[in-house]
């Protein structure tokens, strides 16, 4: 029983099928696991025990029944900025501290038809606005490597009580690295999909045009069982994209002989980490070493692209949370005499300061006589990087990077500086902005044993292939979570 | 209109709904009068986490009323968000159009005092209504939410109109073509067509433009034509002061008939209008609008042609009959039935008008039977005042007039020798409206008149009578 959580979502679904095991004894034993670490690691915000179990004898009856969905009882976290029906969703903010949605997201819909139990909703910086978890409004994740350490963010719960065996996977968000930073800081595998890829509806928006869901697991075959399990056209969301999709575990296995992985000289500059630019160089190696051909490559305006998310997606946030105003749901301050002071009020006691940091910094971009300087400005700087990716791919299949430019780092060392803070995304935000997906996985650890994460990133609906690659990796150098366990 | 040597320069936004079954960007009804915030969801009330995905009939209708109204339609266009916050926009953002409307480059013909004008459309767009705050005494501001998301187009004229009469001839007339498009039912009462008015005043033979002021949500032709002349008069004045006309927006009170301050620019919202990254930008394919055009049915221009052609009908009284397409269909149904299609046109418009009430046109009198009104009026069978009768009655209960006219003995008396009696009787017996008539009292030349009909039961010719009458009294001056 204490084995079930070191299980794989795959083994745990086999363990299943083969009658070895019941939804009921895993999510019990994941709620165990729970209620032993979590008050070192404090990654759920809320802990549904109950309606887990519940879920999981529903789904163990389903079995019975002959249901054989790949993900039927095998439980989960939720990102608390995820709607969930009837269950709290708190985005981490004071301004959704009692916020019950009375619906489910569409994604919810998806893992609740395959029996999906949830264990709880995960903690996050406040509105999915950071990189480190230290922006929530109700408590500090640490990280499972280093309890002294972040564990990333925004999805850090996310990551933290998956590398924590709290839970085999979880549902992130990404934005700019949201799910990929933490993976990293964590040591476990976190896929940002194809903007369009999975449907955003029930996903709090931060910035409409960047954000997407993924799956963050122990392994990269668990996270595509989970991508095939929550992809897909939604008519729901007009951005979600009507295309078939693949089964993204069909490449797993076949290696990555002929495949051509680009490095780009941008992405090991200035500010990165000895430790980690050697790590990701070394995982080169090992691609070239299993038959891919690694090209160097440029791709000028990559560094544009941070100053342009942090424009584009403040803008968006300003306006997707504007709707937090007191008036139908959420915080309320009880201090007002009119209408204009409620709403000021309110916002001004529920909001965090990193939330108001981008609120403002997205309002004076958008107003009048800035638009053309800042808004404008950053979408063609958007236009120019969506094209020098296609150009890119036109000759390789995967872009290798670091994920973040050093480790995780400690509780505090950067949550009074937000601009070294937002300088840690530049990796990842490349990514968001071009809309392609990415895969971030361990591809070593520091001389302090923290892991160290490289991101893959393909053409747009081409997670395929960045499954087969990472996969092709772990098969040869083992995956980091199974190999350290938790702690 | 003009007024100590000013002009005034009218532009008009005009905000119609559209009669899709479902709202703009979720599934929920848009039907009028339903309990409060009983047709809502959580994608309109703007739940965290929802998206708005269009409903394409809001397209294809607002499509229509921009080829009705003879704009160029845009191939490509895109919705962006207004931000600002207001109780009644559950998102603090109205999903609009800003800098790609859906239609541009319009116009429509009016009948104005120096006949025909043109005036322009500037742009068609389409966005969503907001929810509705109602105020009540117990329980404070209440919000009823039913109306957010109800699709809308806003229609903003160019400034072209120089009068109250042309700016509600102008709104008569897209209320007309919209109506024939069946993309709105336009009803002011309802709130499914508002108005909100630009109004700026300058120096007769000046070009530029004085500073407007915008008057809000005006429910009916008359208000609007009152504002605007109360506010037309109050620029004018102010000017003369020597005062300065400050932009702002103004509030009418039907009650006074007058115009105040709501707020001014300075108050005024930057909406901090972007593109919404929720919506794809609407691509308009050359075969959906050739199928789109394929449905834009007669409008009433095209009719009104007819009218005049066929029927001698004048330009302005066609106007008048094809404001509504149920009336022009009246119309024309009886003038198939009828000898005297004119006659019929001028009874709809006299007597029919005179009955229906705003916003409607629904006509409890047959086609048939309103025919048959004008042929015995048209033939001299009956006069003028006995068509209104007939009209007054069949309105009650519809019936065969030639019936009535028969049983009652309604018919026209047209024998010049029983009316010459009747005149010389009267006259006998009035020798004071005689000697008024005689001391130039032309009034008195109407009592007398008014005598002889009421003599004859109301059924005397009245052109005949006129003659004798003014035969006879030719004599004793």
């Amino acid at each position: 029983m204490s084995e079930i959580t070191k299980l794989t979502v795959r083994e745990l679904a086999r363990a299943m099928e083969a009658g070895q095991l019941t939804s009921e004894e895993i999510t019990a034993g994941y709620l165990k696991s729970i209620e032993q670490n979590d008050e070192k690691v404090n990654g759920y915000i809320t802990v549904t025990a109950d309606m887990a179990l519940a879920a999981a004898r529903a789904a163990d009856k389903a079995r019975r029944d002959g249901e054989k969905a790949p993900l039927l009882g095998v439980p989960a976290a939720i990102k608390d900025n995820i709607c969930t029906k009837g269950l709290k969703t708190t985005c981490a903010s004071k301004m959704l501290w009692n916020f019950v949605p009375p619906y489910d997201a569409t994604v919810m819909e998806k893992l609740s038809a395959q029996g999906v139990p949830v264990l709880g909703k995960a903690n996050m910086d406040e509105f999915a606005m950071g990189s480190s978890t230290e922006n929530s409004a109700f408590k500090i994740t640490r990280n499972p490597r280093n309890l002294d350490r972040v564990p990333g963010g925004s999805s850090g719960g996310s990551a933290a009580v998956v590398a924590a065996d709290e839970a085999p996977f979880a549902l992130g968000s990404d934005t700019g690295g949201s799910i990929r930073q933490p993976a990293a800081f964590c040591g476990v595998v976190g896929m940002k999909p194809t903007y369009g890829r999975v449907s955003r509806y029930g996903l709090v928006a931060f910035a409409s045009s960047l954000d997407q869901i993924g799956p963050l697991t122990k392994t990269v075959e668990d996270n595509a069982l989970v991508l095939n399990a929550i992809a897909g056209y939604d008519s729901h969301d007009a951005t979600s994209v009507n295309n078939e999709y693949p089964d993204f575990t069909s490449g797993i296995g076949k290696g990555v002989k002929g495949m051509k992985i680009a490095l780009l000289k941008q992405s090991f500059g200035d500010g990165i980490s000895g430790e980690v630019k050697s790590s990701v160089l070394n995982a080169a190696r090992v691609f070239e070493g299993l038959g891919a051909e690694i090209v160097e490559l440029s791709m000028p305006s990559l560094e544009k692209a941070l100053p342009a998310y942090y424009v584009i997606s403040s803008a968006e946030a300003s306006s997707n949370l504007a709707r937090f105003d007191g008036v139908r749901y959420g915080y309320r301050s009880e201090n007002y005499s009119d209408i204009t002071e409620l709403y000021e009020n309110s916002r001004s006691e529920g909001f965090g300061p990193e939330v108001k940091r981008r609120i403002m910094l997205g309002t004076f971009a958008l107003s009048s006589g800035y638009y053309d300087a800042y808004y404008k400005k950053a979408l063609q700087m958007r236009t120019i990087i969506m094209e020098e990716y296609r150009h890119i791919f036109e000759s390789c299949d995967i872009i290798l990077s670091p994920v973040a430019p050093t480790v995780a780092y400690k509780i505090g060392e950067k949550s009074q500086n937000p601009l070294e803070m937002y300088l840690g995304d530049i990796y990842t935000v490349p990514v968001n902005i071009g809309g392609i997906p990415s895969l971030s996985l361990p591809c070593g650890s520091d001389a302090d044993g923290l892991p160290i994460g490289m991101q893959l990133m393909g053409r747009h609906f081409d997670e395929a292939t960045l499954y087969r690659a990472g996969a092709a990796f772990e098969a040869e150098k083992g995956a980091y979570h199974l190999e350290r366990g938790a702690f | 209109m003009t007024y100590k040597g000013y002009e005034m320069v009218i532009g008009l936004e005009t905000h119609v709904e559209l009669k899709t079954d479902t709202k703009i960007f979720c599934s929920c009804p848009t039907s009028f009068g339903a309990e409060p915030n009983t047709h809502v969801c959580p994608v309109c009330m703007g739940y965290p986490g929802t998206l708005p995905v269009l409903n394409g009939k809001v397209v294809e209708y607002a499509v229509k009323a921009g080829m009705a109204t003879n704009c160029t339609i845009a191939r490509y266009s895109k919705e962006d968000r207004k931000n600002y916050f207001y109780p009644d926009l559950p998102k603090a953002y109205q999903i609009s159009q800003y800098d790609l409307p859906l239609c541009e480059h319009g116009w429509l013909d009016i009948e104005s005092e120096t006949g025909t004008k043109r005036i322009g459309i500037t742009r068609i767009h389409i966005e969503e209504d907001a929810g509705k705050l109602v105020h009540d005494d117990e329980y404070g501001t209440l919000i009823d939410c039913n109306r957010c998301g109800v699709p809308l187009i806003e229609i903003v004229s160019e400034p072209d109109m120089r009068s109250a009469e042309e700016a509600v001839a102008y709104l008569r007339k897209l209320r007309a073509i919209i109506l024939y498009t069946g993309v709105s039912d336009c009803k002011m009462q309802e709130g499914s067509l508002r108005c909100d008015v630009n109004l700026s005043v300058r120096k007769i033979g000046e070009t530029r433009f004085g500073t407007r002021t915008e008057m809000k949500n005006l429910n009916s032709f008359q208000f609007i034509a009152k504002a605007i002349e109360y506010e037309f008069k109050r620029q004018v004045d102010a000017v003369e002061k020597g005062e300065t006309i400050i932009q702002e927006t103004r509030r009418f009170d039907s009650v006074t008939g007058k115009t105040s301050a709501m707020r001014s620019k300075e108050d005024a919202n930057d909406y901090r209008y972007f593109p919404d990254p929720d919506l794809p930008p609407i691509i308009m394919s050359e075969a959906e609008l050739a199928r789109l055009q394929g449905q834009i049915p007669a409008l009433p221009d095209q009719r009104k042609r007819e009218y005049v052609e066929k029927y001698g009908i004048s330009s302005y009284n066609g106007e008048m009959l094809t404001g509504q397409v149920e009336i022009a269909d009246y119309f024309e149904a009886g003038a198939k039935l009828t000898k005297h299609p004119k006659v019929l046109g001028n009874l709809i418009i006299s007597e029919i008008f005179r009955l229906l009430p705003q916003d409607s046109a629904d006509i409890p009198i047959s086609a048939a039977n309103m025919a048959k009104i004008a042929d015995m009026y048209g033939e001299g069978l009956i006069n003028s005042g006995t068509a209104k009768k007939l009209v007054n009655r069949l309105w009650e209960q519809d019936a065969d007039p030639a019936e009535i006219v028969e049983r009652e003995g309604l018919g026209q008396i047209n024998d010049r020798e029983k009316l010459a009696a009747v005149v010389a009787e009267v006259i006998a017996k009035n020798p004071k409206s005689v000697e008024d008539f005689r001391k130039g009292k032309l009034q008195a030349v109407k009592a007398l008149m008014g005598q002889v009909m009421g003599r004859t039961g109301g059924r005397g010719n009245p052109a005949l009578i006129q003659e004798i009458l003014d035969a006879e009294l030719a004599k004793l001056r």
